[in-house]
C-alpha cells in the first residue's frame, strides 16, 4: 500500500519535474511545477509528516505558485524559444548533478538499518508537541529563517523602488 | 474497534454519494434562497411561477443549463479551459469531506455524520480552499479574453491577500484547541452551551470578524466580488463560459459558501452543539441525541448563508485600493494583535 503510493507520487513528482523543462510555454511549466509540489506533499504524508504535508499544499501550491501564474499572467508571457545554453552550465552541472545524486546515494544506503518506514497515522501531530519543538528547541534556526526573509523583503522592496 | 476493509470502503462511498447529493441541493436551494431574499429587499418577489412559491426554480434552472448549447470559443487554450471549472468545483467539493456534521456517533466503527475524521482537518481544508484559485485564475487566462484576464488577475491577487488574514485569524482558536482536529474543537466548545463557544466564551469575536470579512473576499462575494464585477468587467472569468461549464464555477461559488459556513459554525459557534449546553440531553433517547445536534449545526449555517445574502443586498462593491488596503493595513495588523492577545491571556492563566 505504501509502497504503491509511493511510486505513484514519486513517479508523479519526477515526470512532473521534467515536463516543466520540456514545456515551452511558461504556464503549463508553472502548472507543472505545482503538480510536483503537491506530490512532495503527498510524499511528506507518507513519511508521518503532516503538518509539514498541508503547509506545503497550504504555501507552496497554494499561494506561492498562485504568484507565479500571476506573474506569468500578468506579463502575458509568449513560448519560450529553445537556445542551446551555456557551456559551462554542461561543463559543471552535468557532474555536479552526478556528485550530489552519488552522495545521496551513498548515505542513504550507508544509513539504511536506521531508516524505516513509518505508519500512517502512527504519530499524530498534537500542535502542542509541535511548536514546543519549533519554537523552543529549533529557536534559534527559526529566528535566523526569519531575518533571511526580511532581508529578502527589504531587497524586494529596494529593487522596486522607484528613483528619484 | 476493528472495521473490515470492505465494510469501510463501502460505507465510505455511501457517505460520500449522500454528502455530494446534499450538498449540490443546498447549493441549488442557496441560489433560490438568494434570489428570494435580495428580491425582498429590492421590495419586489423573486422567482414565483415555478411550482408552490417558486421551489422548483432551481429544477428548471438545472434544466435550462443542461441544455443549453456548450459553446467552444474560438482561440482559447483548450486543456486549461475545460480543466478549469473542473479544478474549481472539484476542490469546492472535496473540501467538505472534512466537516462533521453532528455528534461523534460510531455505527460498526464507522463515523456516521464526518466523512473523513484528518487530525490535520482544518489545514487540509485551507489547502484545499488555496488550490481552488487555480480553477478563476487559469479560467480566466484560458478564455483569450480581456475582461476574462482582468477578472482573474483581481481573484489572484484577492484571494492571496486574503488568505493571510484568514489563516492568522484561525490562530486563536487553534490556541485555545491545542489541535487541528475539527472534532476537538468542538468538544473544547461544547461544556456550557453559548458561553464555552469560541466567540462569546473565547473571546474570540475580533477573530470571527476578521474571519467572516476574509471569507466573504476569498468565495468572491459582494463587497469583495471585484473578480466578476458585472458593471465592470461584464462577468468577470467566466464571461466566456457557456451551460455546464458556467454552471460548474456557480455551483463552486455556492459550494464554497456553504463550507465556509460550515467552518465559522465549527471554529467559532460550537459546531454541532446546542447554545443551551446538556439541559436537554437526557430528554429524546438516542434518535434525538443523533438528530439534534446536526439540526444545530444546519440552522447556523443556513443563519451564515443568510448573513452572505443580507451582506450582498446592502453593501454596494469596493474599489480595488481599498480592497487591497483594507485587507493588507486593516485585517493582518488585526489578525497579529489577537493572537498576541490571546497567547498573552492563556499564558496567564496557565501560570
Amino acid at each position: 500500500m505504501y509502497l504503491v503510493l509511493f511510486l505513484i507520487f514519486g513517479g508523479l513528482c519526477v515526470a512532473g519535474a521534467l515536463n516543466l523543462l520540456f514545456q515551452r510555454h511558461p504556464i503549463n511549466s508553472a502548472l507543472s511545477l505545482i503538480v510536483v509540489m503537491s506530490s512532495l506533499a503527498v510524499l511528506y504524508l507518507l513519511l508521518g509528516a503532516e503538518f509539514l504535508a498541508a503547509a506545503q499544499v497550504i504555501v507552496y501550491s497554494g499561494a506561492i505558485m498562485v504568484l507565479f501564474t500571476f506573474v506569468i499572467m500578468l506579463l502575458n508571457a509568449g513560448r519560450e524559444e529553445r537556445t542551446h545554453g551555456s557551456k559551462a552550465a554542461y561543463a559543471i552541472g552535468i557532474p555536479g548533478a552526478a556528485a550530489l545524486l552519488g552522495a545521496l546515494v551513498y548515505i542513504f544506503l550507508s544509513n539504511g538499518d536506521l531508516l524505516g518506514p513509518t505508519l500512517l497515522g502512527a504519530s499524530w501531530v498534537v500542535p502542542t508537541v509541535f511548536s514546543a519543538t519549533l519554537f523552543r528547541d529549533l529557536l534559534l534556526p527559526f529566528e535566523v529563517t526569519s531575518v533571511l526573509l526580511l532581508v529578502a523583503i527589504l531587497g524586494a522592496v529596494a529593487l522596486a523602488r522607484k528613483e528619484h | 474497534m476493528e472495521v473490515s476493509f470492505w465494510f469501510f470502503v463501502l460505507i465510505s462511498i455511501l457517505k460520500v454519494i449522500i454528502v455530494t447529493g446534499i450538498l449540490l441541493t443546498a447549493v441549488a436551494y442557496t441560489v433560490l434562497l438568494e434570489r428570494k431574499v435580495v428580491g425582498r429587499i429590492q421590495n419586489r418577489w423573486g422567482p414565483s411561477r415555478v411550482g408552490p412559491f417558486g421551489l422548483l426554480q432551481p429544477l428548471a434552472d438545472g434544466i435550462k443549463l443542461f441544455l443549453k448549447e456548450d459553446l467552444m470559443p474560438t482561440n482559447v487554450y483548450k486543456p486549461l479551459f475545460i480543466a478549469a471549472p473542473i479544478i474549481a468545483l472539484g476542490c469546492a467539493l472535496i473540501s467538505i469531506s472534512m466537516i462533521p456534521f453532528g455528534a461523534n456517533i460510531q455505527y460498526h466503527g464507522v463515523d456516521l455524520f464526518q466523512i473523513s475524521d484528518v487530525n490535520i482537518g482544518l489545514l487540509v481544508i485551507l489547502g484545499i480552499t488555496s488550490i481552488g484559485v487555480y480553477g478563476v485564475a487559469l479560467s480566466g487566462w484560458s478564455s483569450n479574453n480581456k475582461y476574462s484576464l482582468l477578472g482573474a488577475l483581481r481573484a489572484s491577487a484577492q484571494v492571496i491577500s486574503y488568505e493571510l488574514a484568514l489563516g492568522l485569524s484561525l490562530v486563536g482558536v487553534i490556541l485555545r484547541t491545542g489541535s487541528f482536529r475539527l472534532r476537538d474543537i468542538v468538544d473544547v466548545q461544547s461544556t456550557h452551551g453559548l458561553l464555552s463557544w469560541n466567540f462569546f466564551g473565547g473571546w474570540q469575536f475580533v477573530a470571527f470578524f476578521i474571519y467572516i470579512m476574509a471569507a466573504f473576499a476569498e468565495t468572491n462575494r459582494t463587497p469583495f466580488d471585484l473578480p466578476e464585477a458585472e458593471s465592470e468587467l461584464t462577468a468577470g472569468y467566466h464571461t466566456e463560459y457557456s451551460s455546464m461549464k458556467f454552471a460548474m464555477f456557480f455551483m463552486a461559488e455556492y459550494a464554497n459558501m456553504i463550507t465556509v459556513g460550515c467552518l465559522a459554525t465549527l471554529l467559532f459557534f460550537g459546531g454541532w452543539c446546542s447554545p443551551f449546553g446538556h439541559i436537554f440531553q437526557p430528554y429524546g433517547g438516542i434518535w434525538a441525541a443523533a438528530i439534534m445536534p446536526v439540526f444545530w449545526f444546519v440552522l447556523k449555517v443556513f443563519c451564515f448563508l443568510f448573513l452572505y445574502i443580507w451582506v450582498r443586498g446592502t453593501l454596494p462593491r469596493f474599489r480595488y485600493d481599498q480592497l487591497m488596503g483594507f485587507g493588507w493595513k486593516v485585517l493582518m495588523p488585526l489578525a497579529i494583535a489577537n493572537i498576541i492577545v490571546t497567547s498573552f491571556c492563556l499564558a496567564y492563566r496557565a501560570a
